[in-house]
């Protein structure tokens, strides 16, 4: 009889492999099957998400210290390859398989039949997500990146088009860029400290002296730029907007948890890092800059932006920026509340991509871009057979009811007004920020990041209302269309669950005020990971 | 040895970035490819550059560690030549619909009005 919860750290990886790999054996006029497949696997996820959750919080009495180590190859830690669960890579996880779910069930409306294997590259990507938070080790986390990348490159150009493919070009040419620089800095790090477990480093990296402890400065600030990239900081996300812009909606929706990998993987390698000095990029000061440096940018695209997608692109920026922000802050007190605002703003991206593409349909051609614009460039209708309103299935009631509703609904979680979620982030981020300020810790720093961030939540304000007035009021040429429940729902749902989240604030604010308070004391980690024991007793020669 | 090494090295590398912030895709394709050539090659000489020493223990003498090379940047550079030219010929597919459906092998899909 096998343990199912012993085994339960590689679900994650395991399920969607198999899933994706299973439809690509099935024919393409089979797409009951397929869905089913995709709905299964992404059910399972969302479940074994869910378990490690509750076997992070101490459930069960199986990882006492909350951490759970699992050895794929039942190798002990520096030497094999090794998974590990806290309580932080749980929450990313859960956050990806809900995101996931809602996407997936979008995308069966009608965004999965515009091109080949929809679901197997939504399932690896899927799987390179939850890959990159699990992975205990550095080259791994690199292996990950590149499936959750090359899934995304396909993922992008699912649905072609011009714009579809001239964007791709670039998202691939920088991301091939960046994972170049992920390569030279695990070789340079690999070079100085002789291992990639993230566990064994944080331990050798303090051992490390002179012209050694130089070069692998060097090798972590190539690392951290590689991070940067990833995570969509300023001056390293001119990619961004556009390619997130221009994928089809549900694609466009997980893609928002994907930025969040880059920043998972910063606060994670720089928790283990700080200890012995941590090196340049996953310093304080530089991710504080950064953060700086995004937010002001994220807003003053928010304002000068018409085009929705592009919009959203933006709070992406925004939601980087604030996340880079406040973990630049010293001390723990900030790591929570940004977890929360974390979690508030995947779901609001997600949901708001989704929305967009809803609100999209309503419009004739050329109506978001200003009338002047359009005789410049002399823009015609082009042919959108993306955007055919032949709509088979159960329509809502209401349709423009619900687009206004929950276009307001995101406006509010985006920005930050009560009273959902997106308040009670930002709040308690403000809050905790001035209490560092009173607590004289850098009070200046945490000043200016309450200044930028509400700064930039004014700036989304003025977009979002002024988009909204053009969107909705001011509507000359509009067709009310017709939504389905399988559209509509996914975005009604993650709405509802940041609804969930402002009221479960307290619970929920307790896992993540854990979960960062283990990121401040990274023995436990370093230990749990070190000393995990293998299933079969090791044979001694 | 270790002077050339690092010379090729950082010619390609140097080549590699040139070409890649060229407006032609094929100049930024073949960037790519020497830059990936670079680091490839940057990730084998992490293992530091020896002649004459097998990466693979012999089970019938006892394993001595200074005949052996570093067995694992060989595994690592085997994993990321795979993935790089895997990648690659992701991008070169990209770069030919790009060029198919644009009509010009800018990369930005449109020529610049200079």
């Amino acid at each position: 009889m096998i343990d199912w919860l012993q085994h339960a750290p590689i679900y994650p990886i395991a399920v969607p492999l198999i899933a994706g790999a299973a439809m690509l054996l099935l024919a393409d006029t089979r797409r009951g099957t397929r869905a089913a497949i995709a709905l299964a696997s992404c059910l399972a996820q969302l479940a074994a998400a869910i378990a490690l959750l509750a076997l992070a919080a101490g459930a069960g009495g199986v990882w006492p210290d909350g951490i759970g180590v699992y050895l794929p190859g039942d190798w002990p830690a520096p030497f094999g390859i090794v998974l590990v669960v806290d309580r932080l890579a749980a929450i990313m996880l859960g956050l990806t398989a809900v995101l996931g779910l809602a996407s997936l069930i979008y995308s069966l409306a009608r965004w999965d039949r515009l091109g080949v294997h929809f679901h197997s590259l939504f399932q690896f990507l899927l799987m390179g997500l939850n890959g990159a938070f699990l992975t205990g080790d550095l080259f791994n986390l690199f292996v990950f990146f590149e499936v959750l990348l090359a899934a995304s490159y396909g993922l992008l150009l699912h649905g072609s088009g011009v714009a579809r493919v001239s964007a791709g070009l670039q998202y691939i040419a920088v991301n091939l860029v960046a994972s170049f620089l992920l390569l030279i800095s695990i070789a340079l790090i690999y070079g100085v400290a002789g291992t990639l477990n993230l566990a064994d480093l944080a331990v050798r990296a303090g051992t490390l002296r002179g012209s050694e402890r130089l070069l692998f400065e060097a090798g972590a600030a190539v690392l951290g730029l590689a991070f940067l990239v990833k995570a969509g900081a300023w001056p390293l996300n001119f990619w961004l907007v556009r390619g997130y812009g221009s994928a089809s909606a549900p694609v466009a929706a997980v893609f928002s948890v994907m930025t969040k990998v880059g920043i998972y993987a910063l606060l994670r390698i720089g928790s283990l890092l700080l200890p012995t000095g941590a090196p340049a990029a996953f310093s304080l000061d530089w991710m504080f800059a950064a953060g700086l440096a995004t937010l002001v940018f994220g807003a003053i695209g928010l304002l000068a932006t018409q085009q929705l997608e592009q919009l959203v692109g933006y709070c992406v920026i925004i939601s980087a920026g604030t996340l880079l922000t406040a973990l630049g802050m010293p001390g723990v007190t900030l790591t929570g509340p940004a977890l929360f605002y974390l979690l508030s703003s995947v779901l609001t991206t997600g949901a708001f991509f989704m929305l967009v593409e809803l609100i999209e349909r309503t419009r004739t051609f050329g109506a978001n871009v200003l009338a002047v614009t359009m005789d410049m460039f002399d823009l015609d209708d082009p042919e959108t057979p993306n955007r055919s309103d032949d709509v088979v299935g159960v329509a809502i009631p209401a349709a423009m009811a619900f687009l206004g509703l929950a276009f307001v609904a995101c406006a509010l979680l985006v920005t930050g007004l009560p009273p959902l979620s997106g308040f009670v982030a930002k709040f308690s981020l403000l809050s905790a920020a001035v209490t560092a300020a009173n607590a004289s810790l850098q009070p200046a720093d945490a000043w200016i990041l309450v200044a930028v961030v509400l700064a930039s939540g004014l700036a989304g304000i003025v977009a979002f209302g002024r988009a909204g007035i053009r969107i909705f009021w001011s509507a000359d040429e509009r067709s009310t269309p017709r939504l389905r429940v399988s559209e509509a729902g996914p975005v009604a749902v993650l709405i509802l669950l940041c609804v969930g989240l402002a009221a479960g604030a307290g619970p929920v604010s307790a896992y993540l005020d854990d979960a960062a308070r283990a990121l401040d004391q990274p023995a436990q980690y370093i230990d749990a990971v070190l000393s995990a024991r293998t299933a079969r007793p090791l044979e001694s020669h | 040895m270790e002077l050339i090494y690092a010379a090729a090295i950082g010619v390609l590398a140097g080549s590699g970035v040139w070409l890649i912030l060229r407006p032609r895709t094929f100049q930024v394709i073949m960037g790519l490819t020497l830059v990936s050539y670079a680091v490839n090659l940057f990730i084998f000489g992490m293992g530091r550059l020896t002649v004459g020493r097998p990466p693979i223990v012999d089970a019938s003498v006892a394993p001595d560690p200074a005949a052996l090379a570093d067995p694992l940047p060989q595994a690592l550079v085997l994993t990321a030549i795979v993935i790089g030219f895997a990648t690659t010929a992701l991008f070169l597919v990209v770069l030919l619909a790009s060029r198919g459906l644009t009509g010009t092998d800018h990369v930005d899909g449109r020529e610049s009005e200079s």
